[in-house]
């Protein structure tokens, strides 16, 4: 049986289970009619039941899946003959790949032909090598269904024996279910943490041929390496400053779009428009930022770069054709539904009574937006603020087409910049070696732009700590 | 309007809980008018959407008086106080009718700018509901919004004398600077008259000012709005009928949405004229 035959196959005993352990339960009880003598409900006992059932099998099905793999080959290895044997381990590789693609297309008979009729010793080793491959497969499967069968069995039997008018079912269910939350939160936090470490020890591998303080302070970039001794050209720099400063240039035009265009959208939508009007306009807003960030950036790059150049050259300036300022402008459009939604609900979630006490008092609407709503929602605002700020540092494709990448250090949003994100996508596209400098850049600027979104995080939400204006 | 009308007396003779809601009410017993009033309401409807929530009713609120409306929930009584400061303007399918005076002059005027009017007119809420900011900038909040104060010194004045006026001062004033919302429940619903009172208001609603509060906080709520009338003219929307009969000088029972009677606070207490308001007031009903 196979993997996915056999998940579905223990789905039904699960459910099986679950009817199953409602029925002991109430026969225990002696009846349906005396089931209040239970302390706990049927379908509790019947949710363990389902649970126990299914977890542990489960869980080994899992297991065996990822060590099958290994064990199997382990096995075939050691079949092989010695000259085989003492290949590197490279070679060996290759060679059970061969097996492996010969075992999946022929069949069992036909190797067992091929091994017979061949007279080319390497041939028919390959044949039987495959052959047994196909049968160590096989006992795999078997084993694998029969064990998982077992344990789910075997689980369900011993916790039904155990049933009486006092089994604390509920409580078993609740503390399974309580494993399983953890559990689920575990996978995210993991996966962070391993994400943080794949880039660190990159990170660590790069700064070992370019110095961190090179790194950090530069103020030159130009990434290319030289891949032969003799070639000419590359020397590589690495300063990421100009990188940085791309990116805080774009980051900064687009949320002095976003932030007061967003705020005074979530303040008209939450206390001036009718109800009407807010059911249509919000809506309409998140579909700005469904737009996927590909569209806004040949928007940004064939569009608004050249409606700005052109303006610019009328006025005597003269503006990069992939201009900070499209890109930056382009972006912040992206983001103002971001930031108008959640102020939106920061405002309307500030408490209807303070409302009432300020125009109780004879404050006219503006007054009270602007004394009593905004401050109080000033946490939710400036969260919703952050989040545009990490979700422009972040962002990748506007820039790309927008942005340019040139890695100009400039304050002028008429010049074309170049961001972290850019650079990263520039250095890791196409055929690269995984361990020049050029590429483990990547990961170190990967790094930095963690770091710095980190930093901003816990800036912010210090901010906020100091000026919240509590309310109950 | 100082006439007094005599109390109409109404043939009731059902006690009991079922027939209660038949009785046909007909017009307001007892005396609505005041010698000086200062506000009169006449024929007063309000209905929110298709209900009607407030049913022709009429009323003078005394001035330097505390006229208290009671009756059982939902008979109207805090949908009619929350009329005489236009707070119900907020409310997009509230639809208000009759005439509404201040000192004779028409509240629901087109000329007239309810953001002014409420200046006048304040009110302090149900359940406290003080700025989530300090003790100070709460009562500075209404008297910088009007434009009442030309310097520091003149706000200080004002933050001081209102939080004496609400007692308030010599519990807070070494924490001025604390939040409001870190006070106790009785001191935070003084807060909020103190910032009330910040105003200079000719009129002050309570809807039910003390209803959140223990006994100990709603004692020195009441012994302050007994103050309080000294300058101010005040209605309060109270649950409570011992509170009534304590603070005010005039009250009204509501049911249904209409006013069934109203007259000097001990004689509603004492002798009603009014079935359903003696029902009420003996605990028999609502």
């Amino acid at each position: 049986m196979n993997s996915s035959l056999l998940f579905f196959v223990l789905l039904g005993l699960t459910l099986f289970s679950y009817w199953f352990g409602v029925q002991r339960s109430l026969k225990v009880a002696g009846g349906a009619e005396h089931k209040k003598e239970l302390t706990s409900l049927p379908q509790q006992f019947g949710l363990l039941t389902a649970m126990v059932c299914g977890l542990p099998a489960l869980i080994t099905l899992l297991i065996f899946n990822s060590a099958e793999q290994i064990i199997v080959e382990q096995l075939l290895i050691s079949t092989l003959p010695a000259n085989i044997q003492s290949l590197s381990s490279v070679d060996i590789g290759l060679y059970l790949n061969n097996i492996h693609a010969m075992a999946s297309s022929e069949s069992a008979t036909n190797l067992l032909q091929g091994s017979g009729i061949s007279s080319d010793n390497y041939v028919q080793t390959q044949y039987q090598a495959a052959f047994t491959l196909q049968e160590l497969n096989q006992q795999a499967s078997w084993l694998k269904t029969a064990l998982v069968l077992i344990i789910a069995c075997v689980s369900v039997t011993v916790l039904v024996r155990k049933f009486s008018l006092t089994y604390q079912a509920r409580q078993k269910s609740e503390s399974i279910i309580l494993a399983l939350l953890v559990a689920s939160s575990a996978v995210a936090i993991l996966t962070t943490i391993g994400i943080i470490i794949s880039v660190l020890f990159e990170s660590i591998h790069f700064f070992k041929s370019v110095s961190p303080v090179e790194f950090m302070f530069g103020t030159q970039w130009s990434p290319q390496t030289a891949m032969r001794v003799d070639q000419v050209g590359g020397s590589g720099s690495f300063g990421a400053i100009p990188l940085f400063a791309g990116t805080m240039l774009i980051t900064f035009i687009a949320m002095l779009l976003a932030v007061p265009v967003g705020l005074m959208i979530a303040i008209y939508l939450s206390q001036y428009a009718s109800a009407k009007l807010r059911a249509f306009a919000k809506p309409m807003l998140e579909i700005l930022a469904g737009i996927p960030t590909v569209v806004y950036g040949f928007f940004a790059a064939l569009t608004v770069a050249p409606v700005i150049r052109n303006f610019g050259e009328s006025l005597g300036l003269s503006v990069a054709s992939e201009s900070a300022l499209a890109a930056g402008l382009v972006m912040g459009t992206m983001i103002i539904p971001f930031v108008s939604s959640l102020s939106e609900d920061a405002i309307s979630a500030v408490p209807n009574s303070l409302k009432e006490a300020s125009f109780g008092m004879g404050a006219t609407k503006s007054e009270t937006v602007l004394k009593v709503l905004l401050p109080a929602a000033l946490p939710g605002i400036v969260g919703a603020i952050l989040l545009a700020v990490s979700r422009a540092i972040g962002e990748t494709m506007i820039v790309v087409m927008a942005a340019g990448m040139a890695a100009n250090l400039t304050a002028n949003p008429l010049d074309s910049v170049t961001t972290v994100t850019v650079q990263i996508v520039t250095l890791l596209t196409g055929d690269q070696e995984f361990d020049s400098p050029k590429t483990l850049a990547a990961f170190a600027l990967g790094l930095m732009l963690f770091i710095t979104t980190l930093g901003l995080n816990v800036l912010a939400l210090k901010v906020v700590r100091k000026y919240r204006e509590q309310y109950d | 309007m100082n006439a007094i009308t005599s109390a109409k007396q109404e043939q009731v003779n059902v006690t009991t809980k079922a027939s209660l809601s038949q009785i046909e009410l007909t017009e307001t017993v007892g005396n609505i008018y005041a010698d000086d009033a200062k506000m009169s309401i006449r024929n007063a409807n309000v209905y929110y959407g298709d209900k009607q929530a407030i049913d022709n009713i009429s009323l003078d609120l005394a001035k330097n008086q505390v006229t208290a409306l009671i009756g059982p929930s939902g008979c109207g009584k805090s949908t009619f106080l929350r009329c005489l400061n236009r707070m119900n303007d907020t409310i997009d399918i509230c639809k208000i009718t009759g005439q509404f005076t201040l000192d004779d002059e028409d509240i629901y005027a087109k000329s007239l700018d309810p953001v002014l009017l409420r200046a006048r007119v304040g009110m302090v809420f149900q359940k406290p509901n003080p700025f989530p900011k300090s003790i100070y900038e709460n009562v500075a909040y209404g008297a910088r919004i009007h434009g009442l104060i030309n310097n520091k010194a003149e706000l200080d004045e004002i933050v001081e004398t209102s939080l004496q006026k609400a007692g308030l001062f010599n519990e807070v004033k070494d924490r001025l600077n604390d939040p409001g919302t870190g006070l106790s429940g009785g001191q935070q619903q003084r807060l909020c008259i103190a910032r009330t009172i910040a105003v200079s208001p000719e009129v002050i609603l309570m809807d039910e000012p003390a209803s959140a509060l223990d006994p100990i906080a709603t004692a020195i709520i009441e012994e302050l709005i007994d103050e309080l009338k000294e300058k101010y003219t005040i209605a309060i929307v109270t649950h409570s009928m011992q509170q009534a009969a304590r603070v005010s000088q005039h009250t009204a029972y509501f049911h249904m949405g209409k006013l069934v009677e109203m007259g000097k606070t001990e004689d509603i207490f004492t002798r009603p004229s009014h079935k359903l308001t003696e029902n009420y007031i003996t605990g028999r009903f609502g």
